[in-house]
């Protein structure tokens, strides 16, 4: 498309990553004074302004009371039931449905939270297609599991509505623990410590808690302020203080913790993204998709958010669907995700993918990209090369190339751990992640790991019980009973 | 296509499926819309002596099942609230409009002979096709000397039947309560009082439900409330039993009976009619989902029959009742075990759970290469068939006779009897 211009268009592309304003100038002038207007097209408030707030409404809308009465009705109440096996944090979801059902709906959020006190946030963000519900008994009948998840977060909300904190603390024990970090990981541990009493200190280095609940869960899965309504529901045992802008390695030494505190955990999630690695990587327009959805989620006014009007997601994991899903919510026209491998080793679930995909979300399988391609310093699009499976079970390229226009790229290729900064003695890193044993302790004594900080399969849930079971091993330890280290 | 037409007690009507006299069946309005509807019959609403009762609010209670079915149902409403001569000129019109259908009125006077008299007389100048007793209301009238307190007492029961057939032509059915020890013994005094048909059962002594709130009755009258009688499907079970105690006893087995009591389906009218009731009447489906129920239960009933190869109702009448038995005379010598299909498994474990914790630990758990297993250890097992009834899957287990090689044996012989070796 070609414009007749009179004067030197420039545009602002203002983009807010990490409180420090980017300003990229593009000037798209050709000699005759012929503007290719936009040619890498990425622009704010593409929408009227009333479509955001529905496009980023909650996704899933809860249930009335008598929709989880009939649901909770479905539960057959398996003895020994599978889906307890298939829930990370254990807990009893028999149990907890018959409690709904019976209109115990209080006593159905405690058995929810004393097995995962962020039963709230897991039953927005939990893939329940491949944990409970997968399992469910009705499966194997009816293809339709009970909603497992939706009856969750319906005796959750119930509770935290009522602003009651159904746990007691213990007697003060007289021990502190650092927690490092205030995700899922590390309030889980919080929670955890300070119902046996100890006395808990939060360091975060962001402004808020919450961790990816806060900064990196799509956001019309967390809506109004969920995440900082969960984190004040599980302070309010007490016994725990939060310290803002607190980064190890930076203000906050493991060092200076070992030595001020009993125990120490760290639940510091992943901080960097990894790089794609193929030439071009460094040109505008090309943005790490983890970075673009904390902004998001920070954002008050979503329409001063710039998003590509073709836009190109490369990965196959759950950051991919979000920013894929959220930058076709955000007015893109053309929303194309990029996977490497197919659909079964996608990391996304089949649910996901479908989300995306009803949102009109093209997804590509088998192609790895080789080259950004640019003008002027601003992508244009993307160069992909078909792949395919070895016999050897390696993924290979095939030599045959095909290209993507894009205005906008986002890298969903996965998080690293970084490691921080120590004058001292640093845990060890074993495969990108804090190496750990089964008491959740590192290789250096008294400090904990959990969470996306060490191995397993980066689930919330998963993180949530990582520190439930070292906020234990600490508990343990701090009080000498069996099994401490 | 089977025939449906029944016969009872001289009172012909297209077919067996007749409404109990209940608020169904109070009014032309709602009569005329249930012959519409395909009903063969009714029982109108029970008529008193003036002035009419008056009703107390609410009336209903309620027992829910999943998804708010209701399972049981009560009321404490009285009979007819409206002026005897309203109804009884309603009542002729309706029978001289739909002649082919049975109209029976129920009836509720004090027990005085002259009372019996002057509403007989009335009501025969409907041209109604017969009368029904009503000694069953448990609530209210009971407490004026009416209803279930005369069918509590045999002698009045049999009173009060033979002053009707002494002062009416037309035929007569006694409506017995459930609220008595042994149904055997009101039936035998209604026979005895030369009544043409027993109807049961009434409605059940209840209170459904108690609001933890108002600590009262739920719903309550006002914060106050009073034992209701309970129908619907919960009580299928409590009306089986009895109609099969009469039809089985060697007196009162000569009853026609009119069966009544949690009939929703064609299938629980096969059942009633199976253990000996000649029709079935009707009054909580229809409360509940309207006069349209009466169409799948002609259809359903019609294509069992024709199934089963019944071309009349009297082929299956009865039909259960040599099958009904004392316990002493069942086969102790019987034996049956639970097997389950392992293809039809959905591994919940309630089999196991509820053998284990509340049986005879019959049922193993085991876990096969990550997968649950559930499995009846055949010695254990006794055959009482928890298992089969809680499995929540149709047909997974089932119960497999045992061939013991031991032939009948009952109660009454069994040498293990302390009884027999007493009489040794």
């Amino acid at each position: 498309m070609f414009m007749k211009l009179d004067h030197k268009v420039s545009f602002l592309l203002r983009s807010v990553f990490q409180g420090e304003i980017i300003q990229h100038l593009h000037e798209v002038s050709n000699d005759n004074g012929e503007f290719r207007a936009m040619k890498s097209d990425i622009a704010a408030g593409r929408l009227p302004v009333d479509q955001y707030e529905a496009n980023f409404s909650d996704i899933s809308a809860g249930l009335s009371p008598w929709e989880a009465t009939v649901e909770s009705e479905r539960c057959l109440y398996c003895f020994d039931a599978p889906c307890v096996e298939a829930c990370p944090t254990d807990i009893d979801i028999p149990t907890f449905i018959r409690k709904i059902s019976n209109g115990n709906v209080k006593g159905a959020a405690v058995e929810i939270l004393k097995a995962n006190i962020m039963g709230g946030s897991c039953s927005r963000v939990c893939p329940t297609e491949i944990l409970c519900e997968e399992k469910c008994v009705r499966m194997a009948k009816e293809g339709k599991p009970v909603l497992i998840g939706k009856l969750q977060r319906f005796s959750t909300d119930h509770l935290m509505a009522s602003g009651v904190q159904p746990f007691e603390r213990a007697q003060p024990s007289g021990k502190s623990v650092a927690v490092v970090g205030a995700g899922p990981a590390a309030m889980s541990c919080a929670h955890r410590l300070a119902v046996h009493g100890h006395s808990v200190t939060v360091f975060e280095a962001r402004e808020k808690a919450g961790g990816l609940n806060e900064y990196g869960i799509a956001s019309y899965k967390m809506v109004d302020d969920f995440a900082q309504r969960e984190t004040d529901f599980i302070l309010s045992i007490g016994g725990i203080e939060i310290l803002y802008g607190q980064r190890l390695g930076d203000t906050l030494s493991l060092d200076t913790l070992r030595a001020d505190f009993n125990a120490v955990f760290l639940g510091i999630g992943l901080g960097g993204s990894n790089d794609i690695g193929v030439a071009g990587e460094d040109l505008d327009g090309v943005v790490d998709a983890v970075d673009y959805i904390r902004e998001l989620r920070q954002a008050t006014d979503l329409s001063v958010l710039p998003v590509g009007r073709r836009v190109v997601v490369i990965g196959g994991g759950n950051t991919a669907v979000d920013i894929a899903i959220q930058s076709k919510l955000l007015g893109a026209e053309d929303v194309t995700m990029v996977y490497r491998r197919g659909p079964e080793q996608m990391g996304a679930t089949g649910h996901e993918r479908e989300l995306a995909q009803t949102r009109d979300v093209r997804i590509r399988f088998w192609a790895k990209p080789v080259k950004f391609i640019g003008d002027d310093g601003a992508v244009t699009g993307v160069e992909f090369e078909r792949t395919a499976l070895g016999s050897d079970g390696g993924l290979s390229g095939t030599g045959e190339l095909y290209t993507v226009d894009a205005d906008m790229v986002f890298k969903a290729v996965g998080q690293t751990l970084v490691p921080f900064s120590s004058d001292g003695d640093a845990p060890e890193i074993d495969g990108g992640r804090f190496k750990i044993d089964e008491n959740y302790q590192t290789t250096l004594p008294g400090v904990y790991a959990g969470g996306d900080c060490v191995k397993g399969l980066d689930l919330t849930v998963e993180a949530v019980q990582d520190g439930k079971l070292a906020a234990e091993a600490i508990h343990r330890r701090l009080t000498h009973l069996n099994g401490g280290s | 296509m089977a025939d449906l037409r029944s016969v009872f007690a001289g009172i012909k009507s297209p077919n067996p499926f007749w409404l109990a006299s209940a608020p169904p069946t109070d009014k032309e309005y709602n009569v005329v819309r249930a012959y519409r509807a395909g009903w063969g019959g009714v029982v109108w609403k029970t008529l008193g002596e003036d002035p009419p009762v008056v009703n107390q609010t609410s009336r209903y209670g309620a027992l829910h099942g999943a998804d708010r079915r209701v399972i049981g149902f009560n009321n404490i409403e009285l009979i007819t609230d409206r002026p005897l001569d309203v109804n009884l000129r309603e009542i002729k019109k309706v029978k001289k409009d739909w002649p082919d259908r049975a109209l029976v009125v129920s009836l509720m006077v004090p027990c005085e002979e002259q009372s019996w008299i002057d509403i007989l007389k009335r009501v025969e100048e409907t041209e109604a096709d017969g009368v029904e007793l009503n000694f069953g209301c448990p609530h209210g009238m009971s407490e004026r000397g009416m209803g279930a307190a005369v069918g509590q007492v045999p002698e009045y029961i049999e009173m009060v039947v033979r002053w009707c057939k002494k002062y009416t032509r037309m035929p007569v059915i006694t409506k017995l309560t459930p609220n008595i020890t042994d149904v055997r013994y009101p039936a035998r005094a209604a026979l005895s009082g030369g009544t043409d048909a027993v109807s049961l059962i009434n409605t059940i002594n209840s209170i459904t439900a108690i609001d933890l709130d108002e600590m009262a009755t739920s719903p309550s009258v006002d914060g106050k409330g009073t034992h209701g009688g309970y129908c619907g499907k919960a009580v299928k079970p409590i009306a089986l039993s009895m109609v099969s105690e009469i039809a089985r006893d060697a007196e009162a087995g000569k009853l026609l009976i009119s069966g009544i009591g949690g009939v929703e389906t064609w299938r629980d009218a096969a059942e009633f009619m199976a253990l000996g009731a000649s029709n079935v009447q009707v009054c909580t489906a229809a409360m509940l989902y309207g006069f349209r129920i009466v169409e799948d239960m002609l259809d359903g009933l019609n294509n069992w029959m024709d199934e089963k190869g019944h071309t009349r109702l009297s082929d299956f009448i009865g039909a259960a009742v040599p099958n009904i038995t004392d316990w002493q005379h069942l086969n102790i010598n019987y034996e049956s075990i639970a097997v389950i299909d392992q293809d039809k498994c959905i591994q919940c474990g309630r089999c196991h759970i509820a053998c284990e914790d509340t049986s005879h630990q019959a049922i193993t758990a085991s876990n096969v290469n990550g997968m649950r297993k559930y499995e009846i250890d055949d010695p254990e097992c006794v055959g009482c068939n928890l298992c089969y009834h809680l499995c929540p899957v149709p047909d997974c287990i089932t119960m497999k006779r045992v061939e013991n090689g031991k032939p009948p044996l009952q109660w009454v012989d069994d040498p293990r009897n302390p009884g027999n070796q007493a009489a040794e």
